[in-house]
């Protein structure tokens, strides 16, 4: 085993995503700190372009084959893993993503290396990789090491500056015949991306957003929100489980599967505030907050918090805007 | 066509979590445990395709405590059989352990689909579909919204950010982790669960192999002590009213 770290570039239609760099920034300090070598490794069909990019890391290991030029679990799982077997990395970093999930503990138990999830920071401490872990919908963190020398760990995005990751110039690419292993995607055959629909209103474009989430309690209620929306003159949006439960369209979700909003103002009503929620609007101007529950982690992203009955508050806020008009 | 839930139950969040005297887990003793809320969305999907295209349902848990009623649950709302893995889980069984009983059970029984809940709050050690499906040395997609199967192959939509969608076409069998189905999970009233309780049986095994080397150590669990908390505004629902609308006049908010 070496000291060297490895981090998974993750792209989508050819761009790589900024995961890539908050994890290449960390990486960077990380193999610093371990006297180790960065790598980033590359899968995809080809090598030239997206590597110019990963200048940040010592080398870029590149797995380029027609048959991985897009995204598939088990192909993937298995390039990756093959190059962790033979190269033993100390640390693997992968993004919490939707495709990382697949790679992050399917390399772990590809190989019996242990695995820290929904990881959101990482140091050294006298040669040994502590990881700080974001559990039970982010109520806890968990301070948490590899019983064994090698460990991989998914990273939640967000958690480190992508600016730290970035770098003028690439880095030498070393490329890797891609193995025998990944044939036939391994039961996976990709077939097509499919687009978002179009929503009616674009919610990523707003100045005011009134997000609901479960404390909600039912699609009727949602008209008490939507008048408060109305009367600050912005738009409804919320949390997954109300697009889940079909109250809202995919188009007014944010977060991770959904939209990343940056508006000048954010309410979020009845949401708890879970990592894959705060991935989408942690970075709104103003973020103000209501829940019965005084613990709820959103209270750690919010400016103001109200910890009340949202049944009692909202229409109380509602009035009170009005009339201040 | 055969189908395997993979049920769990985990801690739930509207309660507070209190800390063990080591500071390491959770004190278990007064724990309330509930459903992950993901592996609803994978039975109602399981119960989906049994519908379209016949076969049987299989719901599948680890013996943590009441997990009959779960699994009970699971019978009302149209699963066939319901099977509890024994061993001792007082303590919570980590991800790896998990799905390593789970692939060896899987394994000694008819499986051509294994639907997961896509993560729980409590996978430290990451998400059980990815690991159960490596065990077991079959396919796997994790973050799934829709799956149809069409003999042996299944055709899912994953979701990636932003409501994207990517569609792969899997062999079966494979294990697929659930984000959400097409129809909310149905509800089974307490009448049906307690008919169950009478008329059915939940089947137990003991595997013989449960062990894994893949380990993880928590040092500390700790609450966050964040750099950045909300300042919170008190009093009733006028006076918090009140201050808001001040708050945003201030920011040119409301004019
Ligand atoms: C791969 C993946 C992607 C995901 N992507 C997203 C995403 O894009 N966006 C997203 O939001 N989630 C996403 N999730 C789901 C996420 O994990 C949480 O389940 C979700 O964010 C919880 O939504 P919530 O806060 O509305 O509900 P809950 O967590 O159930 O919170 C409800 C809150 O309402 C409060 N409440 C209850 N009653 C009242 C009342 N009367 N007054 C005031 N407050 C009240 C409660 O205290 C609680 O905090 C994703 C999950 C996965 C696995
Ligand atoms: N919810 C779904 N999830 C996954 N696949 C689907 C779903 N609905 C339809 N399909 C499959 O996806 C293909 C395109 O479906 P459609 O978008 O309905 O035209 C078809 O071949 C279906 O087998």
């Amino acid at each position: 085993m070496s000291n060297d770290i490895f981090v998974v570039v993750e792209q989508l239609k050819g761009k790589i995503s900024d995961i890539t760099f908050e994890m290449l920034g960390k990486g960077r300090e990380m193999a610093d700190a371990l006297g180790g070598k960065l790598y980033a490794v590359l899968i995809g069909s080809q090598c030239a372009g997206l590597a110019d990019e990963l200048g940040k890391a010592d080398g870029v290991l590149c797995v380029a084959d027609v048959r991985l030029a897009n995204f598939n679990p088990t192909a993937y799982k298995h390039a990756l893993g093959e190059l962790v077997r033979e190269r033993a990395p100390r640390l693997l970093m992968i993004g919490n993503t939707s495709m990382g999930m697949d790679l992050a503990a399917g390399v772990s138990a590809l190989l019996n290396i242990p695995l820290i999830a929904y990881c959101n920071n990482l140091r050294v401490e006298e040669g040994k990789i502590v990881a700080t872990a974001q559990i039970y919908g982010g109520k806890l963190f968990a301070d948490a090491e590899a019983t064994g020398d090698q460990l991989v760990v998914s990273i939640l995005a967000g958690s480190f500056s992508a600016d730290a990751g970035k770098a003028t110039g690439g880095a030498p690419v070393e490329e890797i015949k891609a193995p025998l292993s990944i044939n036939g995607g391994a039961g996976v055959r990709f077939k097509q991306l499919i687009e978002p629909e179009a929503a009616d209103v674009d919610i990523t474009k707003q100045d005011i957003l009134v997000s609901v989430g479960r404390g909600i309690q039912s699609a009727d209620n949602l008209e008490l929100v939507e008048e408060l929306a109305n009367a600050l003159g912005g738009v409804l949006s919320s949390s997954r489980p109300i697009v889940d439960n079909g109250w809202l369209p995919k188009a007014r979700q944010v977060g991770k599967s959904g939209a990343t909003v940056k508006p000048k103002l954010y309410f979020a009503v009845g949401i708890s505030g879970a990592p894959e929620h705060l991935e989408g609007m942690r970075d709104a101007g103003l973020i103000i907050a209501i829940n019965s529950d005084p613990k709820a982690p959103i209270f750690d992203v919010a400016h103001y918090g109200i910890a009340a009955d949202l049944f009692d508050v909202v229409p109380a806020l509602t009035e009170k805007i009005k009339e201040a008009k | 066509m055969d189908i395997v839930v993979c049920m769990k139950q985990v801690p739930d969040l509207v309660e507070e979590l209190e800390l063990n005297d080591e500071g390491t887990g959770l004190n278990r003793d007064y724990l309330k445990l509930v459903v992950n809320e993901f592996d609803d969305w994978a039975l109602e999907q399981a119960l989906l395709l049994k519908e379209q295209n016949g076969g049987t349902v299989t719901c599948l848990a680890l013996d943590t405590p009441e997990v009959d009623t779960t699994l009970f649950t699971c019978l009302a709302k149209g699963a066939d059989k319901a099977i509890k893995i024994e061993g001792d889980f007082v303590g919570g069984a980590t991800s790896h352990q998990a799905a390593k009983l789970f692939a060896e059970t899987i394994k000694t029984m008819p499986h051509d689909l294994i639907l997961t809940g896509v993560q729980s709050v409590e996978d430290l050690d990451g998400q059980n579909a990815v690991l159960l499906a490596t065990y077991l040395g079959i396919p796997h997609v994790s973050v799934v919204t829709g799956v149809a199967v069409n003999g042996k192959v299944a055709t899912v939509r994953k979701e990636y950010a932003g409501g994207m969608l990517a569609e792969f076409e899997v062999d079966l069998p494979a294990v697929l982790g659930i984000q959400a189905a097409p129809q909310a999970p149905r509800y089974a009233p307490i009448s049906k669960v307690r008919a169950m309780m009478k008329e059915k049986k939940i089947n137990q095994v003991t595997p013989t192999d449960g062990q894994v080397d893949a380990g993880v150590r928590i040092r500390r669990l700790f609450k966050p002590e964040s750099g950045r908390h909300a300042e919170m505004i008190e009093g009733d629902a006028n006076a918090v009213a009140e201050r808001v609308v001040g708050i945003l006049k201030e920011k040119a908010l409301v004019k």
